[in-house]
């Protein structure tokens, strides 16, 4: 779950990591009462999404005057954003962040993460920071510099100077960099992180370091623990048919092709999608019904996968461990007479209860195509679009 | 023969009253697996199909003298449950449960450093050697004992190569779900060094995922220790690079992960990589034959 810049930076001002002074507007008036509030006549909006890239995609803006604050937030609020980390269509702007401007000496790049290869949050560093961060990975990865974090014995002030003099800093802005580090390691175990970044970390024109974006991503599967973490969700930056798959509890992402998946279990199911492509054909979709799959739940997968109106045939691929493949067979049956299927679905069931699932499609008298492994699926939903 | 567990294994269950671990637990009597008791906090003293519940890992590693433990209780408990098994001696900790928090499995992994304890997920299907013991939620009667060691991250995938196998007649030794999870027990490598030293496991074949570079470090690994033949298959050549927010992710990876550069990774280290899942099973029939 990721969280938007002005909620990342509330926490940063919570764990004294510093950051400028503003806060976020949901209309026109509060954009002008908060300007009034930073005083000046020069402020920063920033439009707030879930998605990087929003300087280059025209989200950023420096107004000057009441009147061109009031245009500017007028015309980002209720628009789309589109990034090079969005699709085309974008996403919603329905909140900005109006901040006093900040005088930057230099742009340093600052994160922490979970890191899968050495099990350990990892905080990376580099000198280079700014917009172009992944190409500095790529083509200079000497620039980047990392520590890892016992998780028995938690962050040391000696990872944090070695990040300080890695980075060329100097004087105060060494203890500065060990406390913003610090409050980063603590947010992160407080509120059970998966992802902070802060591009850029800058230097201003005192020398003190600040931080002038904020990005927080949260574990998921936390947020039973989590409830301050789970109230500041919003809904409106996630795609509304992926939406729906999580209140059933499916797993779904929307892709470009025509033919639609409904396969249990993640890794199957990418599987399914590679053979689907490998047949010559393109998927719909990426969805996994999961375990523990109820009819129900099947007949929503099928009216999730339909609502794409690009979706021309429809492959069910199931190996059923704990899903029974007879329960599985009632669903599709009930979801094709429910929806009044008019698409070709092809099936092909394997493991616990085979048999009668596979009866049960026989018996229903829906054109239900059958099909014998993987494969053979592929190739019939794939000679289907023609 | 097999690896990790077999006939003699004696397996408790943590969760053992509630309705999953009563499930499986049932279903792996059913498969011949010795159970041996099972814990329940608060439940302890009392009977559970036929055999004895204890308050407590420790109790029931007493009792019974327990080799192995799966793990059924929900996600907010597992790090607990994990810990208190490893706490108790228990040699082979099975964990199916899915959704468990990552920094809960931090911690797990940090504590369980150099202790010889093999964690096997979590969120993955578990382990069975076929025809002896069965700890997971495998279906059974895809399983056949035979030749073949299968390693895997995902769980469905991994019954599509164990069903092929099945199918071609080679049999498997044991089948290992290592779980999908960004931090989780035993890696690639450590089951390939475990069916390497296997007398009974002629081939072995691993499935993978893109993300992560466990499939690359399993490369180097086969490269320089693994003799047998190994068919290996990563799912989601296809998949789209996933929604991201931010750097961090893109550079910690370094470009690595995808499906095209672990497919290299394994072909250079002598792999037979296979471009389809329904192709397992043939392409081990054709090194073996």
């Amino acid at each position: 779950m990721n969280l938007h810049e002005h909620q990342a930076k509330a926490l940063f001002r919570e764990f004294s990591i510093p950051v400028p002074e503003g806060d976020a507007a949901f209309t026109v008036a509060e954009a002008v009462s908060i300007a009034n509030l930073l005083g000046g006549d020069k402020w920063i909006v920033k439009a707030q999404v879930h998605a990087g890239g929003r300087g280059k995609g025209g989200g950023v803006k420096i107004v000057s005057g009441t009147s061109e604050l009031k245009d500017t937030v007028g015309a980002y609020l209720g628009s789309r954003l589109v990034t090079h980390q969005t699709d085309s269509e974008g996403l919603p702007i329905n909140r900005v962040l109006v901040e006093a401007l900040s005088e930057i000496e230099r742009e340093i790049y600052l994160s922490a993460l979970i890191d899968r290869a050495s099990r350990r949050i990892v905080f990376m560093a580099s000198s280079e920071g700014g917009m172009d961060i992944e190409e500095v990975a790529a083509s200079q990865p000497e620039k980047i510099l990392r520590v890892e974090i016992d998780p028995t014995v938690g962050l040391q002030a000696y990872q944090t100077r070695q990040l300080a003099f890695g980075l060329g800093l100097e004087g105060q802005q060494i203890k500065q960099l060990g406390q913003i580090m610090n409050g980063l390691y603590r947010i992160f175990n407080t509120h059970d992180g998966s992802l902070i970044e802060i591009n850029p970390l800058i230097i201003t024109g005192e020398g003190n370091l600040m931080a002038l974006d904020g990005k927080i991503g949260i574990d998921s599967n936390s947020l039973y623990r989590q409830p301050k973490m789970k109230d500041l969700r919003d809904d409106s930056q996630e795609n509304e048919r992926e939406l729906i798959a999580d209140a059933h509890g499916l797993n779904y992402v929307s892709l470009d092709g025509n033919i639609g998946c409904m396969v249990n279990g993640a890794g199957l199911a990418m599987a399914t999608m590679d053979e689907i492509k490998l047949q010559g054909g393109e998927p719909a979709n990426f969805l996994d019904v999961g375990g523990g799959t109820t009819a129900e739940k099947v007949a929503e997968a099928f009216k999730l996968i339909v609502s794409d109106q690009n979706v021309k045939a429809i492959l069910v691929n199931i190996f059923g461990g704990i899903v029974r493949c007879d329960l599985i067979a009632d669903g599709i049956v009930q979801a094709v007479r429910e929806i009044g299927l008019s698409i070709p679905v092809v099936v092909r069931l394997e493991g616990t209860k085979v048999d009668e699932g596979k009866q049960k499609l026989a018996d229903s008298g829906l054109d239900i195509i059958s099909a014998s492994n993987l494969e053979d699926g592929a190739k019939k939903a794939v000679a289907l679009i023609g | 023969m097999s690896i990790l567990i077999d006939s003699n294994t004696k397996v408790i269950c943590q969760g053992f009253t509630g309705k999953q671990g009563t499930f499986h637990s049932e279903q792996a009597i059913a498969y011949g697996t010795r159970i041996v008791g099972g814990v329940t906090p608060g439940k302890g003293g009392q009977k559970h199909l036929d055999l004895p519940v204890f308050d407590t890992v420790a109790d029931a590693a007493d009792a019974t003298g327990a080799d192995a433990t799966m793990i059924y209780v929900p996600a907010p408990f597992c790090a607990d449950a994990i810990l208190e098994a490893a706490n108790a001696d228990i040699k082979v900790i099975v964990c199916i449960t899915e959704h468990i928090p990552v920094l809960d499995m931090l911690k797990v992994k940090a504590a369980l450093e150099g202790t010889g304890i093999y964690l096997i997920g979590p969120n993955c299907p578990g382990i069975i050697s076929s025809g002896q013991c069965k700890i997971g939620i495998m279906p059974a009667s895809i399983h056949m004992p035979g030749s073949i060691g299968v390693v895997s991250r995902s769980g469905t995938l991994t019954y599509e190569a164990v069903h092929q196998t099945t199918q071609n007649g080679l049999g498997q030794t044991t089948c290992i779900g290592i779980g999908g999870d960004p931090i989780h027990g035993m890696s690639f490598i450590d089951c390939l060094e475990l069916f390497e030293q296997d007398p009974e496991t002629r081939g072995i074949v691993m499935v993978g995922e893109i993300g992560g570079t466990a499939e690359e470090e399993a490369a180097e690994f086969i490269k320089a220790h693994v003799s047998k033949p190994v068919v290996s298959y990563i799912a989601g050549v296809t998949a789209p690079p996933g929604k991201r927010m931010g750097h961090a992710g893109a550079i910690i990876a370094g470009g690595k992960g995808t499906a095209a550069e672990k497919f290299e990774a394994l072909q250079a280290a002598g792999v037979a990589t296979v471009n389809s899942p329904s192709r397992i099973g043939e392409k081990m029939m054709e090194l073996l034959s």
